[in-house]
């Protein structure tokens, strides 16, 4: 009666291959359809994905997201023009969290969240910025970041399709990784601070390595050529195995950033959000400096939003799903009323029962506060409390640094 | 007793009437392709259902599934220890983990649902 849950190669579909598909696919990927990408959304089950990264080592194929460079003399300062967090200051190595933001006539417009980066300079001290973006957003941002060129002294190339780039993390993961590479290599990887990243020979293949992720472990992504994916997918995961490390799918990938608090665009983040209501203040510097979205952003940052992002803990086995409508605890003034929106929720495999992000008003945002969501035709209990939901045990790295 | 199970496009099993009463529950196959189940939510008893009439919901790490009745009836009876053991689906989903009892208003629509081998022919033919 057991059927198998996979056929052993991709159906053929219009949809986008990273380099690793085919792997995915042969080794019990269950794969959908995201963001217009073939991507595994589980080998077998989330839950346990989810607790060997927690615990060991998950290795993700993030492929699908997209890998833009700016080189040129003017890189530098032509990003600080165009990106919401500080560029200008920004070292060989160094990664930070920015919004890329557009101006409309009447509104703030966020097409994506990204990482920009700086790579090792040229020989001749040309910087080489990177930028990490979304799948979803990749090519309505190079379109937007290209309708505002062409500038002297800059050019922008997308590298999505040529490169693979493998999330591995977890706290087995940094010694996974530098395990594979010779001693320089090794050296380097092991110093990595916290958003920081190095060239580097991961089991004998060039690669890019970086000491950042989305799930609240430790580890590095790593970004090799496409020709060089699977080998070293399948170095790493030979190097993980024996502690218990796997392949994770995109389900795990998103209950462990909801665990750790992590906005996803899409879904916390939407083209007209606030990001000060968000939370996200941190990735947006106004002082000084001139940017597309900077005005309405300065309007945002001086008002109070009308709602801010929240935990909610349910303690329950039922979830919340993005779109449920939060309403306001037995008690409160507001009792019964609307007062926000789930945008993500799910059970949370480490803490053991559902956990939810939602946008509420301020009037109920405060840790403790009870509220209660309508899910189907029931009323959960809730209640707010402070994110992230899970914070990895310390002695791993630091948190990234405001810049 | 499997040979005589027939299944709703849906993927819930049903068996064969005894003493006016038929077992339902759902699929392996229901049961592989959801994975991670968390929480399930049972129908009352002596609620009176319409075949294809959501009577309950499933839900895994990823997403809820409705629980449909396979047949028009009554709910005559629950596997209340269910949701606290839904590993028990995995394991047992045509014994132990049965989900609800049914009295069925007209037994002959279990007949007209699949037997098992056109419920295998669909699963074949699903993307799963």
């Amino acid at each position: 009666m057991s059927e198998s849950a996979t056929s052993p190669l991709p159906r053929p579909t219009s949809l986008r291959e990273t380099a690793l598909c085919h792997w995915h696919a042969a080794h019990g990927g269950r794969m959908v359809d995201f963001a217009g990408w073939n991507m595994p959304v589980q080998y077998a089950s989330i839950v346990d994905e989810h607790l060997a990264t927690r615990s060991s080592v998950g290795l993700f194929d993030v492929s699908h997201m997209g890998r833009l460079s700016v080189t040129g003399p003017g890189a530098l300062l032509w990003l600080e023009s165009m990106l919401t967090r500080k560029v200008a200051g920004i070292v060989p190595g160094q990664f930070r969290y920015t919004l890329v933001t557009a101006d409309a006539p009447t509104a703030l417009v966020v097409l994506d969240d990204a990482l920009v980066s700086r790579d090792t300079d040229a020989a001749d001290g040309t910087p080489r910025m990177g930028l990490v973006v979304n799948a979803g957003n990749r090519e309505r941002v190079v379109a937007w970041l290209r309708s505002r060129l062409p500038v002297s002294g800059v050019e922008l190339v997308d590298h999505t399709l040529e490169t693979a780039m493998i999330a591995v993390q977890g706290p087995s993961a940094v010694d996974v990784v530098a395990g594979l590479c010779p001693g320089d290599s090794c050296m380097r990887i092991r110093a990595l601070g916290n958003y920081r990243g190095t060239s580097a020979t991961v089991a004998g293949h060039a690669a890019a390595v970086s000491r950042t992720g989305y799930t609240g472990e430790d580890g590095v992504e790593v970004t090799v050529a496409a020709r060089d994916a699977v080998a070293v997918w399948e170095a790493i995961l030979a190097g993980a195995a024996p502690l218990g490390g796997r392949p994770c799918g995109l389900g795990a990938r998103d209950t462990l950033r909801l665990e750790a608090g992590m906005p996803l665009y899409g879904h916390e983040l939407l083209s007209h959000s606030d990001p000060f209501a968000l939370g996200l203040g941190l990735a947006v510097n106004l002082e000084g400096r001139t940017f597309p979205g900077c005005t309405a952003l300065a309007t945002l940052k001086a008002q109070k939003p009308a709602r801010v992002r929240v935990g909610l803990d349910l303690g329950s086995k039922r979830s919340a799903r993005e779109g449920n409508v939060v309403l306001a605890g037995a008690g409160h003034t507001l009792a019964g009323g609307e007062v926000g929106v789930v945008t993500s929720g799910s059970f949370a495999p480490t803490i053991g029962h559902a956990v939810a992000m939602a946008l509420v008003e301020p009037a109920l945002a405060a840790e403790g506060s009870a509220v209660e969501i309508a899910i189907r035709d029931a009323r959960q209990p809730a209640r707010v409390v402070g994110l992230p939901f899970y914070r990895r045990p310390t002695g791993g790295g630091k948190p990234p640094a405001a810049g | 007793m499997l040979k005589d199970v027939r299944f709703a496009k849906s993927h819930e099993w049903i068996s064969p009437v005894a003493g006016g009463v038929a077992t339902v529950g759902i699929s392996a196959y229901a049961v592989e392709a959801l994975t991670d189940l968390v929480f399930m939510q049972l129908p009352a008893v002596g609620r009176k259902v319409k075949a294809g009439e959501s009577i309950g919901e499933i839900e895994s790490v990823k997403a809820v599934s409705d629980l449909y009745a396979p047949v028009s009836g009554e709910i005559v009876e629950v596997n209340t220890s269910l949701p606290d053991q839904l590993e028990t689906l995995g394991k047992d989903p045509f014994g132990a983990g049965w989900i609800v009892k049914i009295r069925p208003d007209h037994p002959a629509e279990i007949d007209a649902l699949l037997d098992r081998a056109a419920y295998e022919a669909l699963i074949g033919s699903q993307p799963h």
